[in-house]
């Protein structure tokens, strides 16, 4: 059986970035509660920034990002994080998903994430990511996790902290991918309908 | 084996003198260019179909019945006309009226139109686009081959004893190619008709257009058309020479730099690299033409955009002459390559001889 597999898209724009370290995080965890084992493919929107404005002025990817976009209408499951910046996505994040296909990651399930200063913009992840997603129809699952700078020297006692909302996400995220079938490639090059079919619909 | 160019027809600044050409200087150069490619031996001369600013060719029919004129061989034909937003019954007829002007030289590339305000201004609906050109076309498809039509559909009033006229010369309608640069239905009308498909691949990467095209050949196939190999299909091109490679690169990168299309995004090189662009000498545009037959397979129609990003008119005659050095070399390479049962380019009188031979038979019994 081939293992299921989880798209990471991580936005972080620093380097060394607390995006990618909660991405990461976000990636074990998940895994964690998938004995079959999983398969992490992570993709830095950094190293792609150029080639998705690229593609939003001329309609087509680079050969990178056409990687970046098949592993993700692949995968079985993603995980979305981004900084927050002025109190949403950052651009870069968002234009990624304006460049996917329609109905490229429908019914795919997400855990959405991120990062920011403090955590009086945590939900953001609420009233603009998970939107985000609800209208590309993608799964996000109850649970999402924002990580201010504060959290990352709490200590992890509280039900509330980082961890623990890390592991319930991640726990949401792999029982939603195991209850799916795997996904399937969809080929954008087969027609759906032969013509003469196409035809009488039209009632000529 | 055809060779010829399309244009967009559009009015953009020339990024270096600044200067924009007024509408009436775009379609006298739009003429120039088409007489142009005549004497320089191409076989094709190709206009676009817009209905808003910066474009001028509106009324591609009168265009190309006023080359009709000014030509002697040259095939005039559209890239595209929208079969979206026109009524098919002014298609039928105006086509046919330009191909009874032009003795024949005449064939049309359908699409359909991707400016979203277009459909709503000629009343249609963008979301029906390929529901249009399936239902339009089907109409079109019946005007020039049955005599009287009755017809019924959702997008046009009925019509109850109509003849389209004038009637096609010869009785053979014009050729017809399907352009589309996504939608593989649009590629399966052109296979079910078994007519032609034309991939404008000037914009995006091969892989995808390869695929496209070789849906397109099954599918012909699967019609009854012939073999796959034997589809018709069309591709487009975009070059820009010097004799010298490094003149060629220097010369149009602030055009390339500032196009309406892909300007201000990817580098000239990123762009040669994954698109059919070509800029350099003539010996690299051959080369790298010929590679669209080692991904494509064996085609019958090459057309080049030589005429954008705001080049200037002298600019794009002083192209023209080079395309007229490279297309013969291409030719004799091409048409070598391809097998004898693969067709060559659609022409008027090719099609009216295979229209006599399937008649042939029957006649012969008509007389006995």
């Amino acid at each position: 059986m081939t293992p299921r597999t989880i798209a990471v898209v991580s936005t972080g724009i620093s380097q060394p970035s607390s995006t990618r370290l909660l991405a990461d995080r976000l990636a074990a965890a998940t895994s964690a509660y998938r004995p079959d084992g999983t398969q992490i493919v992570t993709i830095e929107l950094r190293e792609l920034a150029h080639d998705i404005v690229n593609h939003l002025l001329t309609g087509f990817p680079s050969p990178a990002l056409q990687r970046a976009i098949d592993q993700v209408v692949a995968a079985d499951g993603l995980i979305a994080v981004t900084p927050l910046y002025n109190g949403s996505y950052n651009g870069l994040f968002k234009s990624f998903f304006d460049v996917l296909d329609p109905g490229a990651i429908t019914g795919k399930p997400v855990l959405i994430a991120a990062t920011g200063g403090t955590a009086r913009h945590s939900l953001a992840l609420e009233h603009a990511i998970r939107p985000l997603f609800s209208h590309l129809r993608a799964v996000a699952v109850p649970t999402a996790v924002f990580a201010a700078t504060q959290d990352w020297g709490s200590a992890d006692s509280s039900g509330d902290a980082l961890t623990a909302r890390i592991e319930r996400a991640g726990a949401e995220l792999a029982a939603l991918i195991d209850q799916r079938q795997p996904a399937a490639a969809v080929d954008p090059y087969a027609l759906a309908t032969p013509f003469d079919e196409l035809l009488r619909s039209r009632g000529a | 084996m055809q060779f010829g160019i399309f244009t967009v027809g559009d009015v953009t600044a020339d990024p270096v003198t600044g200067v924009t050409p007024t509408e009436h200087e775009r379609i006298k150069s739009m003429v120039a260019i088409a007489r142009k490619a005549e004497e320089v031996g191409l076989d094709v001369f190709a206009t676009g179909e817009h209905h808003n600013p910066p474009f001028v060719p509106s009324s591609p029919t009168t265009m190309l019945g006023y080359l009709a004129a000014q030509t002697d061989k040259l095939i005039l034909s559209t890239s595209t006309t929208l079969i979206t937003t026109n009524d098919p019954v002014k298609i039928a007829e105006d086509f046919a009226m330009l191909q009874h002007l032009a003795d024949g030289r005449v064939d049309l590339m359908l699409g359909r139109g991707n400016t979203g305000p277009v459909y709503p201004w000629f009343g249609q609906d963008i979301t029906k686009g390929i529901e249009l050109a399936i239902e339009n076309y089907h109409l079109l498809h019946r005007l020039w081959r049955e005599d009287v039509v009755d017809w019924s559909g959702e997008f046009r009033t009925p019509l109850q004893g109509f003849t389209s006229t004038p009637r096609p010369l010869d009785g053979v309608p014009p050729f017809v190619w399907h352009g589309s640069i996504r939608s593989p239905q649009i590629a399966e009308q052109a296979a079910f008709y078994g007519d032609g498909f034309f991939a404008n691949h000037i914009f995006w990467p091969t892989e995808h257009f390869v695929r496209l095209v070789e849906f397109y050949r099954q599918r012909f196939a699967h019609y009854g058309h012939g073999a796959p190999e034997q589809a018709i299909v069309g591709l487009g091109g975009q070059v820009f020479m010097r004799r010298n490679s490094q003149d060629a690169v220097a010369e149009f990168r602030p055009y390339f730099d500032n196009a309406p299309v892909y300007g201000h995004g990817p580098s000239l090189e990123e762009f040669t690299e994954q698109t059919p662009l070509t800029v350099g000498s003539p010996q690299e545009v051959i080369d790298k033409t010929l590679t669209f037959r080692e991904n494509f397979g064996d085609y019958q129609r090459q057309l080049f955009l030589m005429d954008h990003a705001g080049l200037p008119l002298v600019t794009v005659l002083e192209q023209l002459d080079l395309l007229g050095e490279v297309v013969p070399v291409l030719r004799r390479e091409l048409d070598a390559r391809r097998p004898a049962d693969v067709p060559d380019g659609p022409t008027h009188e090719a099609l009216v001889a295979t229209s006599l031979a399937a008649a042939g038979p029957e006649l012969e019994v008509s007389a006995r």
